[in-house]
Parts: structure tokens; sequence; C-alpha cells
């Protein structure tokens, strides 16, 4: 096959190119991201801004950004790895309650051992589960995820003498990095210490998956996903790289659920539940779980849905079915999806 | 010394015997040719010999070494690797990363957990590299599933070829294309395995092709091996050429 | 068919309470549930095979994409219709025990044991033949199968896929309601027991091996078994034994005891 040498020259540049300038724009984006995050309690008392940073929101949006958190981590395994998981509420519930019992038997109040022990919590369930789960593909890998995380709600309900069962554990504001402190208005504290404390978290952990994923171990995962006995042939241990993505998941999970915790001031059964976890799911969906940030995109536009809408009635489990149905067969790629067909559109005008 | 032997394979699935008790042999730098009707056996024979299926009889050894119950990835980390009949990629990747992922995974790096993929300058340049030999330099950055199946076929190929094997067994690797694309995907498939100096097995149904380019040829009939040479010989023998050639 | 539905068990659970509500309403007033009532039925069952007939629409746009759009849609589903039975029936559950207890109850072997669950035993039995005969012996199970194995071929021949598909899903909806029918007067139609009925459901397929009716049937007799035995001794680890039994047989045989890979 005869090729045009400088026809050959040029292709090799562009590439390196377009990737440079993902990367560059997804920067930009992150920057600015930051700097709006970090200003918003400053334009408290803006007149009009104000309203959208007022002390409700920014704990609104704290809410927002742990669900981001555990979203990301889900989408390791289902956009990366290709495997759906319908148990993740058991490694979000499991560290809050890790949490919880910290609390109450050990009385500690540091937010940095709440943090370790969330992660491990994640970890140790997410390795179990793993163990058993990462043989499997598609609908049996779905079901034992929700069925595994079912034992975990159901030891939660019978061990009430530990767990307080369905009244759940208390989880009082934390003391942040050994210093800070909760006086007596907590609403200030969350809205602002806290809310600092897990925007620089976010950022963190953000930065932290979007290197996963474009490592090296991340291309492995992709193959996996894209074709397993291929990934087999060129040398992948399939299985010991989904576990390692389901731990690693199950850690990014536990440590959303553990910021989660404080802003909650409760943890109940219900936080490991399979509609907690389909919750998970759905924000997944809602987000677009085929690009990276479309997962936080989709925690946080969650958040408002069920802060507004959801809390407005009986049947929230409807309105989500129904919306999840229709997100299906007509946005299947979710919010960040759309936005990015927008995007196409305009530029296409322009 | 032959660099693969194979003997006494046999290969049951229920009542059929797909390989019945096959020797086969490669020697360094052969390309040899495996042919033979449909459900003669060829593809589980390459199957066996990859490691993807246990033969129920049977040692297969290499460069000396029983690999028979060796793992595909002990036999890729030996120096056995396979392509496809039906194309295998990672269909949502780039060529190049289904190149770059390969060459990760040959030398270990699929670990690296914190470390950026384009960070590699190393495994991208070799990655590039064997894009340009294949002819598919130009559509690096395209995901598999968008390149023309003539282009899919030699991906295939160079991702088996990525992992620098001593021996690579390909599976068909011209059938699904037409007729003109064939003649540029052997020639490019034997410069590779010769400049280099892989021995090779190749399974074809397409006898131009077989006859042109390989150095040895084996003949497979309803599990068993028929006959074996060289083009000329095979050519030449009467029972081989009423079974498949159709003429007397 | 090789649908992925993770919505079967809130049909089977639709089922127990269509029956359950049917049995309330013949028994009117007096209260009294006569064993003939039985052919009541099969009348929920249809019910459900009807809700499935108008489901299946939904379905048919992702029969070619990713099979994770299909386990999402239909946990979409899923969720609909845990809050449909809440609605249209309330939090409380509903019981069909004078049906259950207006069959009696027999010696056998010393103890007493209700006949309404030797006729559960019997409709069982009755219905794994039925649905047998029907896959494997008529021209629609032959046509089914085939399909399902090649889709393209199965058009190309004149088979009207779509309307297939209609039909073996709606069967497929139909036997869930049967089953939650069937087996409401002795446990009652509860809340949240249709996730329960499809992680079970799970099990069995698991332990019996995928793509095996005479796996599923098998599966379905240990879970049966192991269920009875574990409520007596481990009642309140009773489901997680279930699942771990689950777990243990997947590391152990990967293809269930009787599956095929």
């Amino acid at each position: 096959m005869t090729t045009n040498a400088t026809a050959a020259e040029m292709p090799a540049v562009a590439p390196l190119d377009a990737g440079r300038r993902d990367r560059a724009s997804a920067m930009r984006w992150a920057v600015v991201l930051a700097i709006v995050l970090l200003l918003l309690p400053l334009a408290e008392h803006v007149p009009v801004i104000g309203v959208i940073a007022s002390p409700f929101q920014r704990v609104v949006l704290t809410y927002g950004l742990a669900y981001g958190i555990a979203v990301l981590g889900f989408n390791l395994l289902l956009r990366y790895t290709g495997l759906l998981s319908f148990g993740h509420a058991a490694f979000f519930g499991g560290a809050a309650y890790a949490s919880g019992l910290l609390i109450k038997y050990l009385h500690v109040t540091s937010m940095e051992i709440f943090l370790l022990a969330g992660v491990a919590t994640g970890c140790l369930l997410a390795a179990l589960f793993g163990f058993v789960c990462v043989r499997f593909t598609r609908f049996f890998f779905a079901t034992l995820t929700l069925a595994l995380s079912q034992v975990v709600w159901a030891l939660a309900l019978k061990y009430f003498y530990i767990t307080n069962g369905t009244d759940g554990l208390r989880i009082p504001t934390p003391t942040l990095l050994g210093h800070f402190v909760a006086s007596a208005d907590v609403a200030r504290f969350l809205s602002t210490t806290y809310y600092y404390y897990v925007v620089v978290i976010f950022f963190a952990s953000v930065a932290v998956l979007w290197v996963i994923v474009h490592s090296p171990f991340g291309k492995a995962l992709q193959a996996i996903r894209d074709n397993e006995t291929r990934a087999q042939f060129v040398g992948i241990d399939v299985l010991r790289y989904r576990w390692n993505a389901f731990v690693i998941s199950g850690a990014f999970t536990g440590l959303a659920g553990t910021l989660w915790g404080p802003l909650n001031e409760v943890v109940t059964p219900d936080a490991l539940h399979w509609t907690f976890s389909g919750k998970i799911v759905f924000m997944a969906v809602l987000g677009g779980f085929k690009s990276f940030a479309g997962p936080v995109l989709g925690g946080v536009a969650y958040n408002y849905l069920e802060t507004y809408v959801i809390k407005a009635t009986v049947y929230w489990q409807a309105l989500l079915g129904v919306i999840l149905v229709l997100l299906v067969l007509f946005m299947p790629n979710g919010i960040s999806g759309a936005l990015e067909s927008l995007g196409r559109r305009l530029r296409r005008t322009t | 010394m032959p660099l693969l032997t194979a003997t006494g394979l046999r290969k049951y699935f229920g009542e059929t015997h797909a390989v019945d008790d096959v020797a086969f042999r490669v020697e360094p730098k052969e390309l040899v040719a495996l042919i033979g009707s449909n459900g003669a056996g060829k593809t589980t024979l390459v199957n066996l010999l990859s490691g993807f299926v246990a033969p129920d009889e049977g040692t297969i050894a290499f460069e000396g070494a029983n690999i028979t119950k060796f793992s595909v990835h002990e036999r890729i980390r030996a120096g056995v690797a396979r392509s496809f009949q039906i194309v295998n990629l990672f269909d949502q990747l780039t060529a190049l990363d289904n190149v770059r992922l390969t060459i990760f995974s040959r030398d270990g790096k699929t670990r690296a957990v914190l470390r950026l993929a384009e960070s590699d300058g190393e495994a991208r340049n070799e990655a590039l590299g064997i894009l340009r030999e294949f002819g598919l330099e130009e559509k690096q950055a395209t995901p598999a599933m968008d390149l023309a199946q003539g282009e899919r076929k030699l991906l295939d190929v160079a991702v088996a070829y990525a992992l620098r094997p001593k021996l690579i067994l390909l599976d068909e690797p011209t059938s699904g294309v037409g007729t003109r694309e064939k003649g540029t995907i052997m020639d490019i498939i034997s410069r590779v395995v010769r400049e280099l100096g892989l021995a090779a097995v190749i399974v074809e149904h397409d006898m131009d092709v077989v006859f042109t380019y390989s150095d040895r040829i084996v003949v497979m009939h309803q599990g068993k091996v028929l006959a074996e040479g060289t083009p000329e010989q095979i050519r030449a023998h009467e029972r081989v050429a009423t079974i498949l050639l159709g003429h007397a | 068919m090789r649908i992925i539905n993770m919505a079967h068990g809130s049909l089977y659970a639709f089922g127990a309470f269509v029956g359950a509500w049917l049995l309330g309403l013949a028994a009117g007033s007096s209260g009294m549930q006569p064993p003939y009532l039985i052919v009541l039925l099969p009348v929920a069952a249809v019910a459900v095979g009807l809700v499935g007939a108008v489901i299946e629409p939904l379905l048919r746009p992702l029969y070619a994409r990713a099979e994770e759009y299909q386990l999402l849609m239909t946990f979409g589903l899923l969720l609909i219709f845990e809050d449909g039975m809440r609605f249209l029936w309330g939090p409380t559950p509903l019981t069909a025990s004078t049906f259950w207890s207006a069959f009696g109850s027999i010696d056998i072997l010393g103890s007493t044991y209700p006949v309404y669950n030797i006729v559960v035993i019997g409709l069982g039995l009755l219905s794994a033949v039925l649905l047998w005969t029907l896959v494997y012996r008529t021209k629609f199970g032959v046509i089914l199968r085939a399909t399902s194995q090649n889709r393209r071929m199965a058009e190309a021949l004149g088979i009207n896929v779509s309307r297939l598909y209609l039909q073996a899903f709606a069967l497929g909806c139909l036997l869930a309601g049967l089953g939650g029918a069937i087996v409401v007067p002795i446990q009652g139609a509860v809340l949240g027991m249709g996730i329960d009925a499809l992680v079970l459901s799970f099990v069995v397929v698991v332990i019996g091996g995928m793509g095996s009716l005479e796996g599923a049937l098998i599966g379905a007799i240990i879970v049966g078994v192991v269920r009875t035995i574990a409520v007596q001794y481990f009642a309140e680890l009773e489901l997680a034994v279930l699942y771990l039994i689950g777990a243990t047989v997947l590391i152990l045989r990967p293809t269930g005891l009787l599956g095929k890979a």
C-alpha cells in the first residue's frame, strides 16, 4: 500500500492536538467552575445573584456535589468497564454508617477519621461484592449487586441494637481538620466551612478519577468493556481488572457517602436500600453516562429534582420511573449528551 | 528444531470429533497455511494452539516447553498470539488506542493507575510505527468500529502483532474483503511477518492466497490432517484436489 | 427472547394484587371465598398479560441497542409499577386467606397440610408442563425459538417478528402474573414483594442454570426447600441465606447446575 509521504506526516500531528485541545478545554471548564464555587459564599448578599448563593442553596449544592462524586465512582464501572451496578447504595450508605458507628461507640468527631473509615468501608464492601460479581456481566451482574446490597440492608435492619434500625444513627457535624468546629449555628457552618471542605474534596476526586480514566489502567478497563475476549488475548486479566475497578468505584462512592452524612445529620437503612442504588443509576442516566462529567451533572441535577419536585409527591418513585423511561427512549445520552449535540449544532451554524 | 510441536491433539464437542488425533508443527520463520473445507477443524486447532480451549487429549510444546496447560495469558507471555476470523477489536477505542493498549498490556504497564496514557511517548511511537507498517496510520484517531472492513481485519492482525510474538496465528485474515484488498492485506501481513522473522499459521479459504504466500500447507479434513507439504506437492496431491479443489 | 426485564418481579406482584383484589370483590359482603373462585386466578394472569402487551412497544426500540438500556428502561418500569400498586391498593397488604382456608386441610403422614398448597404444587407442575409443551412442541414455540436465534432469517421467512415478540412478551408477563396470583392466597400481596421475587427468581435461574427450563424448575424447588428450612432456623437471615447460596453456586459453578454457557 503506497501512501503519500506528506499525507502520512500530517495526521500524526492532528490527533495529538485534538487530545491536547480536549484536555485544555476541560481544564478551562474546571477552572471556571472552581472559581464560581469558591466565590459563591461571598455573593450571598449581592442583590440578584444572592438567591443562588444563599446558605440554603449552598447546602443543596453540597448535597449535589457529594452525589456527583458517588455517581462518578459508579460510572467508572458503567461507562469505563461496562458493568451496570444496582448495589452502590451499599457503599454509600455503608460509609455513612461507618461514621455513625464511630460516633456511637467511639465518640469520634474528626471528619478525617470518618473519611478514612468511609473509604475503607466502601473498598471493603466493594472487594467482597466484586469477588463474586465480576465473573458476570449484564443482567447477572446487575441483579447480583442488587441482591448483595439488599443483604447489607437486611443486616442493618436486623442488628438494630447496633444500628438503631429504622431510626438510624445520628451524625452531628464533625470537626474539620482538627480545628473547625460548628458553633450553635450549624447551618452557617455547613453552608460555609463544610461547603468549602466538600468543594476541595470534590475537585480533588474529579482530578484523581480523570487521571485514572485516562491512564493505561483506564484504557485496559475500556478494552475489557469493548471486547472481553480480545482483552484476554492481549494479556489482560479480565477478572482482576474488573475487581480493581469495582474497589476503586466503591472507594469513591464511600467517600461520597461520608461527605453526605453530616449534611443529612442522620443515616437510616434507606441509604442502603435498592431504591437508593436506583437513584444513583438514575443520576448517571440523567446526567449522561457516556461522558466523564455527565455523572456530576446528573448528581447535581437530580438533587435539585429531589429537593423541589420529588418531595412534593408520595409517588416520587413512579415519577423517577417515568423520567427514566423517557430518558432512555428520547435522551439516552442524558443532559451532557443533549448539551453536546446542542453545542455541535451551534458550532455548525456559526 | 521446530518452534511449535503438537501431537495427538483431540477435541470433542459432544459426539463431534472437531480435532481428531492431529500432529502439527511449525518451524521458525515459517508461514504455514492451514486449509480445509468448512468444519474440517481448522479454527478449533487454532483455538487449541492459542489456549482458547483445552484439548481433551494431546500435548503442545512451544520452544521445547510443554504449554498444553498454559492459560491464554501464559501463552501470550511465551510468544503465541492470534487474530480472529470474526474481527475482535476494541470498538469504541481508536485504532491507535487498540494497538497502544496492547503494548501497555505486553509491557505490564496496565497497572499504572495514576499516570496519563498520553504521557507515554515510547508506547505512542511504537503504536504509530505499527499502524504505519499496516498502512493504518492515517486512521489512528478513528474508533475501530468506524473503520472499513479491510482496515478492521488489518487492525485485528496489528493488535496480535503488537504483542511481539514469535508465532502468530491468523484465522482467516482476508475473509469478508474484496479480491483486490485481499492481496493488499496479505502483502502487508507476509512482509511484516518475514521482516521480523515471525512464524505464522494462517487459516485460509482463498487458494490463490494460500499458494502464493505460504511456505508449507497443511490440509485438514473432518478433524484429521489429510496432507501436508509445499504448495507444489499439495497442488499435485490427488485426494486434496478432489476434496477441496473440486477437480480430479 | 433475550429480553432482560427487571420489572418481571413487579409483574408477578401485580398479578398477586389483582388476584387478591378479584377474590375480595367476588367475596363481596359475605366474605366467603369458596374454592371455585380459583378461576379468577387465570383472569388475574390475563390482566397482567395485557399489561405486558401494553409495555412491549416501549421496549421495541431497545432491541437493537445495548443491553444496559433494556436494564435501565425495565428498571424505570419497575419503579412505576411499585408506585402504581401503592396507588391502586394503598400501603396495607391485601390478603386472600379466606380463600386459602376454604380449601381445608388434610392429614399427610401425621401432620396436617393445607390442601391449597397441594393445589399450588399441582398448578406449578401443570404450568411447567404446559410451558415446556408450548416451547418445544407447538408451532408457536418452534417459531419463537428460531426467531430468538436468528431474527433476520425469521423475518426473511415472512414471520411477523414484531407481533411474535409482542405475543411472547405478553405470555411471559401472563405467567409472571399467574405465579403471583396463585401464591397470593398463601402469602398475601405486600408492597415490595416484587423485588423479593426478582431476586429470588434470579437466584433460581442462577442455581438451575440459564437457558435451561428444567434447570429453572430444579432451581425453584431447591430455593423453595432452602427457604422453608431457613425460615425455621434463621428467620431474619432467610433472605440473606438465599442470596449467599446463589452467590456460592455462582462461584463454584458459574453456569449453574444445569446451565448451558
